[in-house]
C-alpha cells in the first residue's frame, strides 16, 4: 500500500526542546509513507524521542507536520488523537485496573467517530484488540498483576484500539525478553501492514535492520542519513553517530547482521 | 478461555462491584442510624428510624433531640466524610500519588490560617455576618491557596512534581503564619482556635449542611462525567493525552472540584485530615481503580468511616464529645491496616 500523497506524514523545520535547551533545531524528515515501519536510530540525546513526542503533541514545537491536508500542530488534543497514537516507553505498574477496562478507558477517554458509542460495541472492540495482540486470556487480570512483557502488550493494545493511522512507539521492546520482543515486533509489523505509518525509536541496530522498512539515523538533533535499513545502517554512519567500528555481514539465511568489531 | 467465558466473568465482576457499593450503602445507613442513636441518652434504633421518617409518630422530646441535636451532627459527618474522600480520590489520581489527600497542597493550613485570622484577630470583611466569619475566612483561604498554586504552576509550566513541591511550600508558609498569630493571640482566643483546628462536628446546623450538601450535589455529577478520563489518566499522562485527553484541563477542573469540596468541608468542621487519605484507599482496595465504581465507593467509605468516628467520639468519654478530627485517625487507621493485610493475604 503506497497511498496518496496527502496520506504521507510530512515533518518540516521542527524546532523543539526542553526549557532553554534546544534539542531539534530546524529538523526536516523525508515524507513517511503508510504501511511502513520507520525506525529512528541514534545515540542517547540525538533527539529521537523528542521528535516522537513532538509528533505525538506531547511537547510544544515550531515547524509543520502535515498529514491528510492538516497541520497536526493546529489540531486540539482531541482532534489529533483521531490520527496519532503514542506508546510511551514505560507505563505505570501499580494500577489496580483490569486490562479490558484499561482498553475501554482509552476508547471512552475522548469522542471517537469510528467507534459505536454504546457499551456493547466498545466492549467488543476492546476484546477484539486484546485477541489480536494475543492477551485476551489476560482481559480480567489487573495491570499490577502482569509481567513486564504482558504490560507492554496491554499498552500496545491501548495504543492501537483507537485505530490511529500514525502509530508512534518509544522503544517498544526495551526491557522485554526475547520472546516478547519478537511478539511485539511482529504485531507492529502487522499494524503497519494495515496501512498505518509506524514510527518507532529503537536502540538495537540488528532489530532495526530486521524489522524496519526505512531507517532515519540522527545525531545531535539533526538527520545524518536515511534510507532502507541496509543503506542507512552502514559502517560509516554507525561510526559517525556512535563512534563504534562495525561491519555488516550476511548471515547464512542472507539477512544482514551488524557485528561490532571493537 | 473463550470469549464467552471472559464476557461472562467480566459481567459478574461488574455485578460484584455493584454489590460492594450496595453493601457500603447498607453500612453507611447502619452507621448513620447508630450515630443518631448514640449520645448522652442512648436511643432505640427503631425509635430513631421512626423519628427520622415519621417525625409525628414519636414523642416531642425524642423528635427535638433527633432533629435539632443528633441529626445535624450525623448528617454533617456523612457529608464531610463523602466530600473529603471524593476530594482525596481525585487528588490521588491527578497528582499520580497514593499519598496525596485533599490537604496535600496546603489546603488545610490555608483554611486554618483563614480561621485563625477570624478567631485570633477578629479579622474579616464587613459584609459577612460575624457568625459566618470563621467559615468564610477558612473557605476563602483554602480555595485561594489552590487557585494560587494553579496559577503558579501554569505560569511556570511545571509538572505534577513541582505542583506538589509548591503545595508543600505553601503548607509550611501558612503554618509559620499561624505560628505568628498564635504567639500574639490571647489565651482564650488561642483555646478557641485549637478547638477549631482539631475538627469538630459540633458546629453543624441545617444551614451549613445545606451548603455542603449543595456543593456535593453540584460537584459529584462533574466528577462522574470525568470518571473515564480519570481512569485513563492513571495509565500515565502521555498515554492519556494520546487518547485525546486534555490533561491540563482535566487536572485544572479536578483541582477546582477538590478545592471547593475541601474548603467547604473545612470551613464548617475544621481540619479533619485522615479521611481524605483513607476513604479513597478503602474504595480502591475494595473495588480497584475503575473510577466508575471507585468514585461512589470513595464517597460511601468516607461517609462510613466518618460516621464511625462520630459514634466513637461520643462513646470514648461519656458525657463529653471529643473532637471528631482526633478520632478519625484512631478509627481509620485500624480499618485501613486490616484492609491492607487482608488484601495481601488474598
Amino acid at each position: 500500500m503506497t497511498g496518496e500523497e496527502n496520506d504521507f506524514l510530512e515533518i518540516r523545520d521542527i524546532r523543539a526542546g526542553y526549557g532553554s535547551r534546544v534539542v531539534l533545531n530546524g529538523l526536516s524528515v523525508p515524507p513517511l509513507k503508510p504501511g511502513q515501519i520507520i525506525t529512528l536510530i541514534g545515540p542517547n540525546g540525538a533527539g529521537k524521542s523528542t521528535l516522537l513526542r513532538v509528533v505525538a503533541g506531547l511537547i510544544k514545537a515550531e515547524g509543520t507536520i502535515h498529514y491528510k491536508d492538516r497541520d497536526l500542530f493546529k489540531l486540539s488534543v482531541q482532534e489529533r488523537a483521531k490520527y496519532v497514537s503514542f506508546m510511551p516507553q514505560t507505563v505505570p505498574n501499580d494500577v489496580s485496573l483490569p486490562v479490558i477496562d484499561a482498553v475501554i478507558s482509552a476508547l471512552k477517554a475522548s469522542p471517537f467517530d469510528q467507534v459505536g458509542t454504546d457499551n456493547e460495541s466498545i466492549y467488543a472492540r476492546s476484546m477484539g484488540i486484546l485477541e489480536r495482540v494475543g492477551i485476551a486470556d489476560l482481559a480480567l487480570k489487573e495491570l499490577n498483576q502482569l509481567s513486564g512483557g504482558q504490560r507492554q502488550l496491554a499498552s500496545l493494545a491501548r495504543s492501537v484500539v483507537r485505530e490511529p493511522s500514525v502509530l508512534l512507539l518509544d522503544e517498544p521492546t526495551s526491557a522485554l525478553d526475547l520472546r516478547h520482543q519478537v511478539r511485539v515486533m511482529s504485531l507492529i509489523r502487522s499494524f503497519a501492514d494495515d496501512g498505518r505509518i509506524v514510527v518507532m525509536v529503537l536502540h538495537d541496530l540488528n532489530m532495526a535492520m530486521r524489522w524496519s522498512d526505512y531507517v532515519i539515523v540522527m545525531k545531535d538533533g539533526a538527520l545524518v542519513t536515511h534510507g532502507k535499513p541496509v543503506q542507512a545502517l552502514n559502517p560509516e554512519s554507525v561510526r559517525q553517530v556512535y563512534g563504534v567500528t562495525v561491519r555488516v555481514e550476511l548471515c547464512s539465511r542472507g539477512l544482514p547482521q551488524i557485528i561490532v568489531d571493537e | 478461555m473463550d470469549s464467552t467465558t471472559i464476557t461472562h466473568q467480566y459481567r459478574s465482576r461488574i455485578r460484584k462491584n455493584i454489590s460492594v457499593i450496595l453493601l457500603l450503602i447498607v453500612g453507611v445507613a447502619a452507621a448513620f442510624c447508630v450515630d443518631i442513636a448514640t449520645g448522652p441518652s442512648m436511643m432505640d434504633i427503631g425509635e430513631v428510624v421512626k423519628a427520622v421518617f415519621l417525625p409525628d409518630s414519636v414523642e416531642l422530646a425524642t423528635r427535638v433531640i433527633v432533629w435539632e441535636v443528633r441529626l445535624p451532627y450525623s448528617v454533617m459527618a456523612l457529608l464531610v466524610g463523602a466530600a473529603l474522600s471524593l476530594a482525596g480520590l481525585e487528588m490521588q489520581t491527578i497528582l499520580n500519588n497514593p499519598m496525596a489527600s485533599p490537604f496535600t497542597l496546603g489546603v488545610s493550613a490555608a483554611a486554618a490560617f483563614g480561621a485563625a485570622l477570624a478567631i485570633l484577630l477578629s479579622a474579616g470583611v464587613s459584609f459577612i455576618d460575624p457568625k459566618w466569619m470563621v467559615s468564610f475566612n477558612a473557605f476563602v483561604f483554602a480555595f485561594g491557596a489552590v487557585m494560587l498554586l494553579q496559577f503558579l504552576s501554569r505560569i511556570g509550566r511545571t509538572g505534577v512534581e513541582a505542583l506538589v513541591l509548591l503545595g508543600i511550600a505553601m503548607d509550611f508558609t501558612f503554618k509559620a503564619l499561624i505560628g505568628i498569630l498564635q504567639y500574639v493571640a490571647s489565651a482564650e482566643a488561642l483555646q478557641q482556635f485549637v478547638f477549631w483546628s482539631l475538627g469538630s462536628l459540633s458546629r453543624a446546623n441545617w444551614e451549613n449542611i445545606t451548603i455542603l450538601g449543595g456543593v456535593l450535589a453540584v460537584i459529584v455529577p462533574f466528577s462522574v462525567a470525568a470518571s473515564w478520563q480519570m481512569t485513563a489518566l492513571r495509565l500515565g499522562e502521555d498515554s492519556a493525552r494520546s487518547y485525546g485527553i486534555n490533561v491540563v484541563r482535566l487536572r485544572f477542573f479536578s483541582l477546582v472540584r477538590v478545592s471547593l469540596l475541601t474548603a467547604t468541608a473545612v470551613a464548617f468542621v475544621g481540619t479533619i485530615g485522615f479521611i481524605g487519605l483513607v476513604g479513597p484507599h478503602i474504595a480502591k482496595l475494595l473495588i480497584g481503580e475503575d473510577h466508575r465504581f471507585s468514585l461512589p465507593a470513595a464517597l460511601l467509605s468516607g461517609a462510613f468511616v466518618m460516621s464511625l468516628a462520630s459514634i466513637a467520639s461520643k462513646l470514648i468519654s461519656p458525657g463529653a464529645i471529643l473532637p471528631v478530627g482526633v478520632i478519625t485517625s484512631l478509627i481509620g487507621v485500624p480499618l485501613f491496616v486490616w484492609l491492607i493485610f487482608s488484601k495481601r493475604r488474598k
